[in-house]
């Protein structure tokens, strides 16, 4: 038996030895379609039927333009300091073993199976003005509850299992040894976590900070109850979606979520550029 | 540098991985700390580089004591077996590191930082790799670029962790060569851990044997290769065969007969008689010597090897025999062992 010379150039196929190329490929493009591409191609569809003028005027309007400055300040802003926070978290299980570790590590996971509008309302009874916090915050001049600040708190909540769980396996795959050759090399202690420990986690943070922020943009359930959902103050995009569908103004509906597909879809696509060049690099 | 370690004990919760080890470095030797897998080696080198504390006894660098000195304040130059380079830097960076993480005066200019890092690739022989990371490097490379990187730091003392452990044996040996042309050229008081015997005998000025915990040994490759102090050195160095056997008289008894070697200083009772199997000499009759029954043969490399079964007891033997020697036809065969040491039976 003689097998054919292998064509030269590029092809669509690389040769392997693992079967079922094709029919994992086939699987996984039909499942993807079927799952996310139909859905967000009808609506696309659907705000495609506005036409342009119409189309610029709704994504343009002062509300839409304010809730989605709020949507995505917000979700920008709690993803941040989950990025800080979420990795302090994840380091102080991965480093230090004390008594209860194994329980604040469940907790982690707890925003991920709570409903979001218990969490809303939890969070909402507590800074609200006469709340537990809010009580204390109160005479200092800060407002939680009923302020985009409320928001931060809510996606603050839902978004720090994001973080921790995407750093904590990577921190716990660090070599230790990579620390005591720094330390060999006179590096102190500060040092050692930003030279060293830090580069190697920020692709695990990226991910995390970018799984956070896209939850943060589209959650809806935890922030309508904390953020008092005044127009143009307080306001996400998600609620606008809701309000204008219960007017039945379907398109304006669409409108607004295109938008914002295409603006998470866009700054989603960078975060995972910046990161496949970072992977390239180090190896 | 000299170093000395004083008097040192080390207990991790409790188990004690070494009970008062002392030992003396010169300035500039290359030492070899060779032992088997928990003899303490590692804890040893570790204990001298600051990574771990003593729990007794002091370790000083010259005539300072530096047991309590930090990492960092110690200045020690560490090479790793998996290597530990900084994977997200170029290799001049991680070569660099070093020197980058100083304070203030003592961190020279970035320029100088540079020139010394090409400096010290040169001298491991790797010019020209300054802006590859080290995943584009193999193995060897990568321990090379480990020790340039210990290197740049001017370290008191060059501690290498099973340095070639992790790499193929052609690699190695050829490492092992360059190491000793490196160690001569710059004179960095050097300590290695290997638990590879011939590693330790061809590299190191002196060889400290370890086991369980203890030094058993110092000593010069000849030293330790030709008259071992221990039992234990005996089996670990090199081949060794051992009989039970009785001091009478100042003669060496096996089993009812002599075996023509005497041993005028030893106590009687009994004892334990070490030999290299190829340090014997074949005899034809037999009075006075070692006879056995062969039980098996085995050609290995230039020479042939025979198991024999000694007495009533069937102790077994091995000695070595030239190829062709008419004795490996022979069914039985008489020997006396040339160079051989006796201890109590433990």
């Amino acid at each position: 038996m003689t097998t054919a010379p292998a064509p030269a150039g590029w092809r669509f196929r690389q040769p392997s030895v693992i079967p079922g190329f094709g029919l994992t490929l086939g699987f996984s493009l039909a499942y993807l379609t079927l799952i996310i591409l139909i859905p967000l191609s009808g609506l696309v569809w659907r705000s495609a039927a506005l036409g342009w003028p119409e189309f610029w005027s709704i994504v343009t309007d002062r509300r839409t333009v304010n809730a989605l400055e709020i949507s995505f300040g917000t979700a920008f802003v709690a993803a941040a300091v989950n990025v800080v926070f979420g990795t302090l978290v994840a380091w102080v299980l991965v480093r230090y073993r004390f008594p209860g570790r194994r329980v604040v590590d469940a907790m982690v996971d707890l925003p991920f199976a709570l409903p979001t509008a218990v969490a809303g309302i939890a969070l909402t009874t507590l800074y609200a003005p006469n709340g537990w916090i809010g009580k204390l915050l109160m005479p200092l001049g800060i407002k939680v509850a009923y302020t985009p600040l409320g928001i931060v708190i809510a996606l603050i909540f839902i978004g720090l299992p994001f973080v921790v769980r995407t750093v904590q396996p990577i921190m716990e795959e660090i070599d230790r040894e990579v620390e005591e050759a720094a330390a060999t090399l006179g590096a102190s202690r500060f040092q050692i976590i930003t030279r060293i420990l830090f580069p190697g986690l920020a692709p695990a943070i990226t991910t995390g900070f970018a799984l956070a922020f896209a939850r943060g943009v589209g959650e809806y359930g935890s922030v309508i109850f904390i953020a008092g959902n005044l127009p143009y103050k307080s306001e996400i995009a998600p609620l606008l979606i809701v309000i204008r569908l219960e007017e039945y103004n379907y398109p304006a509906a669409t409108a607004i979520a295109a938008i914002m597909l295409l603006l998470s879809f866009v700054m989603l696509l960078i975060i995972n550029l910046a990161q496949s060049w970072s992977r390239k690099r180090y190896g | 540098m000299e170093v000395r370690v004083a008097n040192v004990r080390k207990e991790f919760d409790r188990f004690p991985a070494l009970h008062d080890v002392s030992l003396d470095i010169k300035s500039g030797e290359l030492i070899a700390l060779l032992g088997p897998s928990g003899s303490g080696k590692t804890t040893l080198l570790r204990l001298i580089a600051g990574l771990e504390r003593p729990t007794r006894g002091k370790i000083f660098f010259g005539d300072e004591d530096a047991s309590h000195r930090s990492i960092q304040e110690r200045n020690v130059g560490f090479v790793f077996q998996h290597y530990a380079l900084f994977r997200h830097m170029t290799v001049a960076d991680n070569i660099g590191f070093g020197l980058k993480v100083r304070h203030g005066a003592t961190r020279p200019p970035a320029q100088e930082i540079r020139r010394r890092a090409s400096e010290l690739l040169d001298l491991v022989q790797l010019s020209g790799l300054e802006k590859r990371y080290p995943a584009q490097l193999s193995g060897g490379q990568r321990q090379r670029v480990a020790l340039a990187r210990a290197m740049a730091i001017e370290p008191k003392v060059l501690l290498l962790d099973e340095p070639f452990g992790a790499l193929d044996a052609q690699v190695r040996r050829e490492l092992r060569r360059w190491l000793r042309e490196i160690h001569d050229r710059t004179g960095h008081t050097t300590v290695f851990v290997t638990h590879d015997q011939e590693e330790a005998l061809e590299l190191a000025d002196r060889v400290v044997v370890m086991s369980q915990g203890r030094i058993e040994q110092v000593g010069t490759a000849d030293d330790i290769y030709d008259t071992p102090n221990s039992p234990f050195v005996y089996g670990f160095i090199g081949e060794s065969s051992s009989l039970p056997v009785k001091v009478e008289n100042g003669e060496i008894w096996l089993a009812d007969r002599p075996i023509g070697l005497s041993a005028p200083h030893a106590p009687p009772g009994d004892a334990t008689l070490f030999f290299r199997p190829h340090d014997v000499e074949l005899l034809d009759g037999c009075s006075g010597c070692i006879a056995g029954t062969v039980v098996a043969s085995r050609r290995v490399a230039g020479t042939r090897r025979v198991e024999l079964e000694i007495g009533g007891q069937r102790q077994r033997v091995e000695i070595e025999l030239p190829v062709g020697h008419p004795a490996a036809q022979k069914s039985r065969v008489a020997f006396r062992p040339g160079r051989w040491r006796l201890f109590p039976a433990a």
